[in-house]
């Protein structure tokens, strides 16, 4: 059964990261990679690990692929808005996504109505991550941390807008 | 309670196949955003190798390595955007081998 979710999950992921990486438009890479993400999530979960398949979802489907698409956006201003508008409204460029994002629904719902969480007798919960990660872990925490708090002052620094001569000038 | 009956064969090859694709973005592509886009794949896939190790012999420590990978990931991505908007503020243009001042 987890086996057939997995597989099913597998081909989902492969074959929208096939199209993340051959798509031309960036948008459109980024709803196909959104899935890819989901669908990993979906092989966590089978895997007896539900609390990273929550993270996967939470930071990697939901902060990090928005901070992707704001920039995606942001490089796109100057461009005519309703030829575009109109091309994203017709089928070929969506259906791809819901297919396979309705797989996934499919799994999703199959797991639900069937009542049991796959593999939880031998999956690992959030209680032991907890325990390990402010036991044995904490010095990888704090070390996270201070990569962090440099990532956010690196992208500070360089998501500010200044003229460049005027920089040097100085 | 049922065991775990998916091979962890099959799930590293998922990873290596992810990280494959990833690779392949990495190289074929000059547009600074699917560069970033294809890091996050590869990342993603060690994430899910971490993770079948983990669910492998039943231990923590592969969600924590999850975990710090998300971390670095939420960085690399943060420094990465930044790069790329100063990347298309000077060049006016996100292709990489825009910035190749450097080659000599």
């Amino acid at each position: 059964m987890d086996l057939i979710l997995f597989y099913i999950a597998a081909a989902v992921a492969i074959a929208s990261t096939v199209m993340v990486v051959t798509r031309l438009n960036a948008t459109h890479a980024l709803i196909y990679l959104i899935v890819s993400l989901l669908a990993v999530a979906v092989v966590f979960f089978v895997l007896g690990a539900p609390f990273a398949a929550a993270l996967e979802i939470v930071v990697y489907a939901g902060a990090i692929m928005v901070l992707f698409l704001f920039v995606a956006m942001m490089l796109q201003v100057g461009e005519a808005v309703v030829p575009r508008e109109r091309v994203w409204l017709r089928p070929g460029t969506w259906a791809g996504p819901s297919l396979l994002a309705f797989v996934l629904f499919a799994e999703v719902v199959f797991i639900l109505a069937h009542g049991q969480r796959p593999s939880s007798g031998a999956g690992v919960g959030p209680v032991p991550v907890g325990i390990a990660l402010f036991g044995r872990y904490l010095l990888a925490v704090e070390l996270a941390a201070i990569l962090l708090l440099a990532a956010l002052v690196g992208a500070y620094h360089l998501g500010r807008s200044y003229r460049i001569p005027e920089s040097s000038r100085k | 309670m049922n065991a775990i009956v998916i091979p962890i064969e099959h799930v590293l090859l998922l990873a290596a196949v992810l990280f494959s694709l990833g690779l392949f973005g990495v190289l074929a592509r000059r547009n600074a955003l699917f560069m970033l886009m294809s890091l996050e794949i590869m990342m993603n896939s060690v994430a899910l190798a971490f993770i079948a190790g983990g669910a492998r012999w039943g231990v923590a420590d592969g969600q924590v390595m999850f975990l710090l990978i998300l971390t670095l990931a939420a960085s690399e991505v943060a420094v990465g955007l930044g790069l790329l908007l100063q990347l298309a503020r000077r060049f006016g243009d996100i292709d990489i081998d825009a910035a190749s001042d450097l080659h000599g």
